[in-house]
């Protein structure tokens, strides 16, 4: 594969296979340009989170390569990962936040790796940081919030800090797990809003997981479909037809009824039990 | 825009109470320091013994004094099973009177009564008690573990109870049955379990302690440990702590075994 | 005829299992308490009410001016609890994060070596370490308080090394993809989750060690055992009185605090 000038993001055969044996990845390649949004689409256990995983090495991949502006992250020694991490961004499932620090704490932990060990444990962050965790706040709509604890927040609210998180890093690209799973059908779409909208300000790229269809054809530029660790279709949303949407999950009358809400809700519990048997 | 200023919020918020905990915190701890007496002479003159003793414990001396070590350790073992049984058997009747859900108000009192009793005082000062009414000998080790153990299993016995599912007891209330029936199909088997895994913690605990109530003339491999440190022989001492070591982590690996069986 | 079905709840394999373990439950007991008679005058035991009823009599009434003399003894008892539990607090923290699971820096090596060290910490009471520390240290409240420390750290150490395998794992994740550094990661996603455990458990093992360290004095180790080993002596009861109602209200007093200040935190 050509890697090419203004290509961000480069998948190059990755693969993962767990020490259970699951082939979570086989031969994934993948070429994303700056600034597109591109969804990630499958059903559970097709390998979504974990190829967003081997983006910024949360989970190793067991082979390929992951070129980010042309420097290989899959290879990089510790110090060059955490400075290839503080160019991605990730926002989680289940947001992911430190439950029992402050609102404020959390954004300002995007800025960790920019920060040397006692500057942060001190909490003593440059002025700029903390001007620009508050303007983020501002913009994701948490003005005022900035003292609250994580765990008083809503779901919603909490996505918004973990979005806030992920920006305050200046990244190129973000990873995005998963964002709407928790949430209600309303908040989903605020929630994919703000992320698309934030993307579009601010020219970055990223790769959403998602489950939800219908909200995936709303927002991607670009679609990605998953099965089995292989990708399946790649294209714009308007070619996603219920041919494709079979060949991505099987067979299924695609035009009865829409994807419902319930059915997100139940669905997701196969990557974290994976990810605690990578971790064991 | 101007930068806006931000800080972690402290722990405490009141200002003047946050500076007034941490300066009596600072100034009850200097009086702590400064209440230490060290005589640092003897501190040296002890480093040596201390370093002695570390020392020892790379070649432990079993033989020179095995007859009373094996004596000791067969105490000890004789007092901690002895003394959990009976103590295991008096606290299940204590326990179920302590059960706010199943016991009437006096006995309720009365139960609770003698598990705080048990539990306020320390095995050792229990035990200079009871050598003072039994005697020296493992009698008094076996009264000082078995009246702990009492405190122990019917305080937990009766938090387990008084947790249990009231629904289960009413279905087998419903059959007709009697008290006893009750107390068999409806309470037992709810906390029988966990009755079984804290029974065999408390016989690793009562080991533990039968090890130093000794000191107080109760029995056990105390004393033997205690004169082995007066005379300075530390081969020996290093010796018998290895085979508590040993004995607690082999009971504590067979209880996890026995937990994990259970559930 | 049919046969009449029969329904037991055990198989006979279990069933024999379950017999076999409380018979030999039995003749353990019985060569137990066979060894501890033997080893037992029961002519001073037959004596033993007469023994009680008389050393009740000579404990009451409690001298109760002797308390005078117990404020200096009760001071030095909670400072040997306070400073052992910080300094057993301070060694078990590292000792605890060397041993968790998933923040140990080897598995190999550093983690069996911080087990061993919780593990002889724990099997080892308080008093044990006392007698040693007063041959090595000299009486006197030094020894008490490395003694308390030295039991502390299984505790803490266990209780708080368990308490940090079971954090959420993806807030972990969450600030690992920022570009953390591992000791960034410790500090700010893993310390504000076992924060409320470590206090807990700091407020319990000292509310534990006050009551230990009433008794320390008895090998040497500084404290209010000191007068009561001394009072044991020269059979000075209504002594013993006086410090088993001090005793009683400082555990109280302490016990009443701990429960307080931890209700605080959850």
């Amino acid at each position: 594969m050509q890697v090419s000038a203004d290509d961000l993001l480069v998948l190059e055969g990755l693969s993962k296979r767990y020490p259970t044996g699951d082939r979570a990845l086989r031969d994934v390649s993948l070429r994303l340009p700056a600034g597109q949004v591109t969804m990630l689409i499958g059903p559970s256990g097709a390998g979504k989170s974990t190829l967003i995983r081997c983006v910024n090495r949360l989970v190793e991949p067991t082979a390929g390569r992951v070129l980010l502006r042309g420097e290989d992250v899959a290879r990089l020694p510790a110090s060059g990962l955490r400075r290839a991490r503080r160019r991605m961004g990730m926002i989680f499932q289940e947001y992911a936040l430190v439950e029992r620090l402050t609102v404020m704490e959390n954004v300002l932990s995007g800025r960790l790796g920019y920060l040397d060990f006692w500057r942060s444990t001190l909490r003593r962050y440059p002025a700029d940081d903390i001007a620009a965790a508050f303007a983020l706040l501002e913009r994701v709509g948490l003005g005022g919030f900035a003292d609250k604890r994580a765990d008083a927040l809503s779901g919603g609210q909490r996505q918004r800090v973990g979005i806030a998180r992920a920006l305050i890093q200046s990244p190129e690209i973000l990873l995005v797990d998963e964002p709407t799973a928790s949430l209600d059908p309303k908040t989903s779409r605020q929630i994919m809003r703000l992320i698309c909208e934030l993307c579009a300000e601010k020219g970055l790229a990223a790769i959403v997981n998602i489950h939800d269809v219908a909200l995936a054809k709303m927002f991607a530029q670009r679609i990605v479909g998953l099965r089995a660790g292989e990708i399946v279709f790649d294209g714009p949303p308007a070619d996603l037809g219920p041919d494709i949407l079979t060949r991505i999950y099987g067979e299924e009358d695609w035009t009865a009824a829409r994807e419902t809400d319930e059915d997100d809700a139940d669905e997701r519990p196969e990557d974290p039990l994976r990810l605690a048997e990578a971790r064991a | 825009m101007s930068a806006r200023a931000w800080s972690p919020p402290p722990l405490i918020a009141n200002p003047w109470l946050r500076r007034g905990l941490a300066l009596a915190a600072a100034a009850y701890l200097l009086a702590a320091v400064s209440s230490i007496e060290v005589n640092w002479e003897r501190v040296r003159e002890g480093l040596d013994r201390g370093a002695a003793f570390v020392a020892s414990f790379a070649r432990p001396d079993f033989v020179s004094r095995w007859g009373d070590i094996h004596e000791g350790i067969v105490e000890s073992l004789s007092m901690t099973f002895a003394a959990t049984a009976i103590g295991i058997a008096l606290a299940l009747p204590v326990g179920l009177g302590a059960a706010r859900n199943l016991a009437p108000a006096p006995v309720y009192a009365l139960c609770r009564g003698v598990i705080a009793l048990s539990r306020t005082f320390q095995e050792i000062i229990v035990a200079i008690l009871f050598v003072a009414m039994f005697g020296f000998g493992p009698l008094a080790g076996v009264a000082t573990l078995a009246f702990a153990t009492i405190g122990f299993i019917a305080k937990l016995l009766a938090e387990d109870i008084e947790d249990i599912d009231p629904a289960q007891v009413e279905a087998i209330r419903a059959t007709g049955a009697t008290w006893p029936q009750i107390l068999v199909y409806g309470v037992a088997p709810q906390v029988m379990p966990r009755m079984v895994g804290l029974s065999v913690y408390r016989l690793d605990i009562n080991f533990r302690e039968s090890a130093v109530i000794g000191i107080v003339g109760a029995g056990g491999i105390g004393a033997t440990l205690n004169t082995a440190f007066d005379r300075y022989e530390f081969d020996t001492a290093a010796a018998i702590i290895l085979v508590i070591i040993a004995i607690v982590m082999g009971s504590e690996y067979l209880s996890s075994v026995v937990r994990r069986r259970l559930q | 005829m049919t046969a009449v079905p029969v329904w037991r709840k055990r198989n006979r394999r279990e069933a024999l299992t379950v017999w076999l373990g409380w018979i030999a439950g039995i003749l353990l007991f019985a060569w137990s308490w066979k060894a501890v008679s033997d080893a037992t005058m029961w002519v001073f035991v037959a004596d033993a009410h007469i023994q009680a009823a008389d050393m009740l009599s000579r404990m009451v009434p409690p001298r109760w001016s002797y308390m005078e003399r117990l404020w200096r003894p009760l001071w030095d008892t909670l400072n040997i609890a306070t400073l052992g539990t910080l300094l057993g607090l301070a060694i078990a923290v590292p000792v605890a994060f060397l041993a968790a699971r998933n923040t140990t820096p080897s598995r190999a090596f550093a983690r069996p070596l911080a087990l061993l060290i919780i593990v002889s910490s724990r099997s080892i009471n308080s008093l044990i370490w006392a007698m040693l520390l007063v041959t090595v240290l000299g009486p006197g409240m030094l020894a008490g308080i490395v003694a308390i420390a030295l039991r502390s750290i299984g505790f803490i150490g266990k209780l708080l090394y368990e308490a940090i395998e079971e954090i959420d794992p993806t807030q972990v994740e969450a600030i690992q993809a920022t570009g953390a550094s591992r000791l960034q990661v410790l500090t700010h996603a893993i310390a504000p989750q076992v924060m409320p455990a470590l206090a807990g458990i700091s407020v319990y093992r000292w509310d534990i060690n006050i009551r230990e360290s009433t008794v320390l004095g008895l090998v040497g180790a500084g404290g209010i055992g000191l007068q009561l080993m001394a009072s044991v002596n020269v059979l000075a009861w209504p002594q013993v009185t006086m410090i088993f109602i001090a005793i009683l209200a400082t555990v109280v007093a302490s016990e009443w605090l701990s429960a307080k200040v931890r209700h605080a935190i959850i």
